[in-house]
């Protein structure tokens, strides 16, 4: 699967390391930051050493950007920076330009993931889908919830014997 | 009228200030408090202190009862989702949104926000009118369509200078709609003949705008 993943945070580096240790072809974006005081290697420090896949600086709501990180054969987005508006907006290029069959945004704000999936943008919460895991270990799904659990510590175990990547 | 302004940063103000003064009701939304307690100081009691990009904010504000919201951060994704939310949740009748990078505008206008405001292309038109040469102008864009209106003077040395209207390589969609020669108008059809001094206006897609730049200059 070709996977374009836009904001490399703590999410985006996981995410990204996970499925190109998997196997798919995976390009990250993530914006140049202004602030002098950051240097480089900085911008992708969450990606595992291990990854190798494509690294783009620059803007996941510029369509030339997003053409460098392989959207048009991508077949599948994800935004995960950490503003809503431009994971919406990036979300949106990706379905309604490029026709990305899937595109999933991340937006705290739960009235605007509720408004955006209602219009037919994939959306979720990290709000309602944490405080719904945490929930359910407590409440009654302590099964799913467990489940769940031991699927993350298995991928948390994975990932942090990476060492950072200096880029 | 009833206009929402979100963002009271420097357009913001002014734009507000300017409604205001024409006899409109206008509410302004700043998610700033220093910020809007000093428009609320200039402006009086018009400011409401919150995030204009939240639904709730845009219910308080009464965007539903509203004519228009004009969206006017510095922010382009944040002036997109403003407009998105407004249409979608409040249905505000118009919704006008301010695009700091030029390349946002055939963006947004995908995406369903037909009426955008870009400063610096509003620059670029006044600058390109003072120009002597007159050259090329994109003069307006079309409402509910992603086309626009362009004005070009053919020059000395261009390669329509003597040729037909059929002969111009126009990319698809786009269309000659007249000509102004000598100050008057004149209709224009594919046997039309070109001449040097003549401003032809050309209706076409907005984002086809740099092919018709080609075809008229080369």
């Amino acid at each position: 699967m070709n996977v374009v993943i836009v904001g490399c945070g703590r999410v985006g580096g996981f995410l990204a390391g996970l499925l190109d240790s998997e196997g798919h072809r995976v390009s990250v974006v993530d914006i140049a930051s202004t602030s002098p005081a950051r240097a480089e290697r900085a911008w992708f420090q969450h990606l595992p050493s291990s990854f190798k896949g494509e690294t783009i600086l620059g803007d996941g709501t510029d369509l030339e950007i997003l053409r460098q990180a392989g959207i048009e054969r991508a077949d599948a987005l994800l935004a995960l920076t950490e503003g809503d508006n431009r994971n919406l907006m990036c979300a949106q290029i990706a379905h309604k330009i490029f026709g990305v069959k899937q595109v999933i945004a991340k937006v705290n704000d739960p009235v605007r993931a509720q408004t955006y999936r209602e219009m037919g943008i994939n959306t979720f919460s990290r709000t309602t889908i944490l405080g719904t895991l945490l929930h359910a270990m407590l409440q009654e799904d302590r099964e799913v919830g467990e489940v769940l659990m031991r699927k993350a510590l298995a991928h948390e175990a994975e990932m942090v014997h990476e060492p950072v990547k200096a880029r | 009228m009833y206009f929402v302004v979100a963002g009271a940063g420097e357009v913001g103000f002014h734009l507000s200030q300017a409604l205001l003064e024409a006899g409109h009701e206008v509410t302004v939304i700043e998610a700033d408090r220093r910020r809007a307690n000093f428009v609320q100081e200039k402006l009086g009691s018009i400011v409401m202190n919150a995030p204009a990009d939240e639904g709730r904010a845009q219910m308080e504000a009464g965007c539903s009862r509203a004519d228009a919201l004009i969206a006017v951060t510095g922010d382009d994704a944040k002036n997109l989702v403003i407009c998105q939310l407004a249409k979608i949740r409040c249905r505000t009748p118009r919704v006008i949104a301010r695009v700091n990078n030029p390349k946002n505008e055939i963006v947004f206008k995908t995406l369903g926000i037909d009426e955008t405001i870009s400063s610096t292309r509003v620059l670029m038109n006044v600058i390109e009118q003072e120009l002597p040469s007159g050259g090329f102008m994109p003069l307006m864009s079309l409402a509910g369509s992603a086309n626009e209106l362009i004005e070009a003077e053919i020059a000395i040395g261009t390669p329509p200078a003597g040729k037909t209207v059929s002969s111009l390589r126009l990319p698809s969609g786009a269309m000659v709609g007249g000509i102004i020669r000598k100050g008057k108008l004149m209709h224009a059809d594919d046997e039309t003949k070109l001449e040097i001094g003549d401003r032809i206006m050309v209706f076409s897609p907005t984002a086809s705008e740099s092919e018709v730049r080609k075809a008229l200059f080369g």
